[in-house]
């Protein structure tokens, strides 16, 4: 290894040539993936585009507002954006600006990891009525999405329906029902906060298909529910049979999961907890075993009134059980109903493989199929299920077969590429203005000082508009 | 990043990311409410102009001490704990810790791959590794937060820890942490482990 060849003039004299990957996609994905590329290869060039003009993905417009530690890997991004061989371009839209065979052209290598923007559709009727959201949609309101802040959700009525059980289902329910006063220290927007000022929701029922021993969601975000102030829970033990006796060969974590729903449903709660579930003014609960047929309306009304559900029972046992109909369908009323079945991901740009079957990239360990120098990294390799350790750890992987293959020279990397010059040219040309990360900073510094005033992490700005008037001017 | 930021080091390279300020969440300290640091607000994390400024006030603590790079602090024998790492590819890797230091952060002084997305704030499980049995039993007991954590890593053990968690002391003397083989890569086959 030779520092003084590196330091002199910077090019490499090495076997494994100068590379220059591009990757498309600035969340935990992008950022993973660039930051083992840049330590495992000493030559190696990485340029991140996002659509967006700020960086970050879900960690900043998914993770909820209250759950700000969740956030703190921004710093590690943020080191791995300001290492020397690493560019940020923000405000460039793969796909529209450029194309990725253009990408190919100025890169040896692109890694694709835009996840996952689309949303799963219920597939019922009724579900385009007044009042009828997708988490995605609702998640990305409250947080700040600039595609979502005109959804204007109505909190007018008393119950709300949420259609899922995981984390994303947890995360919403807990923001319609958290106290104001633990919402207004958060990031939250400000009008996510006014609206929610101005909720009468007070019931929120989370529905799934399945049982007690099938929900997705994990034990932080359940006894988050559980002990939140001012709420009480409302199960139905009925739907608790059996579940008992089947801990003892339940894995660990499902083992202290549905532990803690037991206790929660079933359990004579102490005096302490009586007391304080009398005075609680607002409800949660999970309703099992409910798939929804329809979403109803009044008649003559334009929105949304209930949710017709059928009853299921359930074949089979553990993860791979399945929820077959009985015939029998209970209403449930309801204004406001939310589904939280899933993210979806959708095709970039035609050339790129795409299974719309599975809504991924097809790949093997991250190497795209038939498509030589295309990789893929986080929720569009492997579907939109997984935390952020997760998606590190697939983001890893997926930088280990770029890196076997320059080692291997399946990955061609020794003749030179233009990288960011050419796509910069390009962009000029069309009159897009990428965003440096410097550039995002400026935007970061105003979302801080704005929240200062208000005793906020920051105070989100809440347009593509007013994102770039910040970071350009 | 800490490796590259240990090699950036050594050739000469600016240290234009080099921490040099302590992240308090890491520090013994500063968890167990004992830091006389008058550092400002945690929360706020900005730029770098304003951690420079802040660094004045931080030469004789000893949290800032605990965190310098290249730092050793050997200076006290009984202090030092000796720690083994054994990162992915089977290498051991002894390091000289001392009392009071957290595990996670003696990593990446030392280069170690060990994450911590969240930095040491128990909102992820980057940071899990396997602790050897004849020092598992003397690590006290995970608190409740740490369990819900630790549910979600992929291949958890019986022996299972969240190295943020693990605060060095003298009868920890020998431990040897072990990173786990987290990735599909590893498995030649294919095989996808599940988690326990």
């Amino acid at each position: 290894f030779s520092h003084l060849s590196f330091a002199v003039c910077g090019k490499a004299f090495l076997s494994s040539g100068s590379p220059k990957v591009c990757i498309v996609g600035s969340g935990p994905a992008g950022f993973y993936t660039a930051q083992h590329l840049l330590k495992a290869h000493q030559n190696v060039q990485v340029d991140v585009y996002e659509r967006l003009p700020v960086p970050f993905g879900l960690v900043r417009f998914g993770v909820a507002p209250d759950h700000p530690e969740v956030k703190n890997v921004i710093n590690t991004f943020t080191q791995t954006a300001k290492h020397p061989r690493c560019s940020f371009y923000g405000n460039v839209n793969v796909g529209e600006d450029v194309s990725v065979d253009e990408l190919q052209e100025a890169y040896h290598a692109i890694v694709l990891s835009y996840g996952a923007e689309g949303n799963r559709s219920v597939g019922v009727p009724g579900e385009d009525l007044p009042g009828v959201y997708s988490a995605k949609d609702f998640v990305g309101w409250y947080n700040g999405l600039p595609s979502c802040q005109e959804l204007r959700p109505d909190l007018s009525c008393e119950t709300a329906v949420i259609l899922g059980q995981g984390n994303v289902a947890l995360d919403v329910a807990r923001i319609l029902l958290s106290p104001l006063d633990a919402l207004k220290k958060t990031d939250i927007t400000q009008p996510a906060l006014e609206a929610l000022a101005q909720s009468r929701v007070c019931r929120v029922l989370i529905v799934g298909r399945r049982g007690p021993m099938q929900v997705a969601s994990t034990i932080k975000e359940l006894r988050e529910m559980v002990n939140l102030p001012g709420t009480r829970p409302e199960m139905v033990a009925a739907d608790f049979d059996g579940v008992a006796e089947a801990l003892k060969d339940l894995p660990r974590p499902r083992k202290r999961l549905t532990e803690l729903m037991l206790k929660t449903a079933l359990e004579m709660p102490t005096e302490k907890e009586q007391e304080r579930r009398k005075k609680a003014s607002r409800i949660w609960g999970f309703r099992f075993f409910r798939s929804p047929v329809e979403i109803l309306a009044e008649p003559g009304c334009n929105r949304v009134a209930g949710v017709r559900l059928a009853v299921n029972k359930l074949e089979g046992s553990g993860e791979k059980a399945q929820a077959v109909l009985t015939g029998e369908v209970e209403d449930v009323p309801c204004g406001l109903v939310i589904s939280s079945i899933g993210y979806r991901s959708l095709p970039i740009d035609p050339t790129v493989p795409f299974d719309s079957r599975r809504a991924i990239v097809p790949n093997s360990m991250g190497r795209v199929h038939n498509a030589a120098g295309l990789y893929c990294s986080g929720w569009l390799k492997t579907g939109p299920t997984g935390v952020i350790a997760t998606t590190m750890n697939s983001s890893f992987d997926t930088a280990r077969s770029l890196l076997e293959d320059v080692e291997s020279g399946k990955l061609d990397v020794s003749s030179a590429k233009p990288g960011s010059h050419m796509i910069s040219s390009l962009l000029e040309k069309r009159g897009v203005k990428p965003v440096t990360f410097s550039d995002w900073e400026k935007i970061d510094d105003l979302e801080t000082r704005r929240g200062e005033v208000s005793g906020k992490p920051r105070e989100k700005i809440l347009t593509v508009a007013a994102m770039l008037k910040v970071a350009q001017t | 990043m800490a490796a590259s930021a240990a090699a950036r080091t050594s050739i000469g390279l600016t240290l234009r990311f080099h921490r040099v300020i302590p992240d308090c969440s890491k520090c013994p300290l500063y968890r167990l409410k004992s830091c006389t640091s008058n550092r400002a607000n945690p929360q706020r994390r900005s730029s770098f102009n304003s951690f420079r400024t802040m660094n004045r006030h931080l030469q004789t603590s000893k949290c800032l001490s605990q965190a310098q790079e290249g730092s050793s602090n050997s200076e006290d024998p009984d202090d030092v704990v000796n720690v083994v790492f054994i990162d992915r590819s089977g290498k051991r890797i002894p390091v000289k810790g001392k009392t009071g230091d957290n595990v996670l952060f003696l990593a990446h002084k030392h280069g170690i791959e060990l994450e911590g997305a969240c930095e040491a704030s128990l909102a992820c499980s980057t940071c899990h590794v396997y602790v050897s049995a004849a020092h598992f039993d003397k690590l006290p007991e995970p608190e409740e937060r740490e369990d819900d954590m630790l549910d979600m890593a992929p291949m958890l053990q019986e022996n299972s820890r969240l190295a943020c968690q693990i605060v060095l002391t003298p009868d920890l003397d020998g431990i040897e942490l072990t990173l786990p083989k987290v990735t599909r890569n590893f498995y030649v086959d294919g095989h996808v482990p599940k988690p326990h």
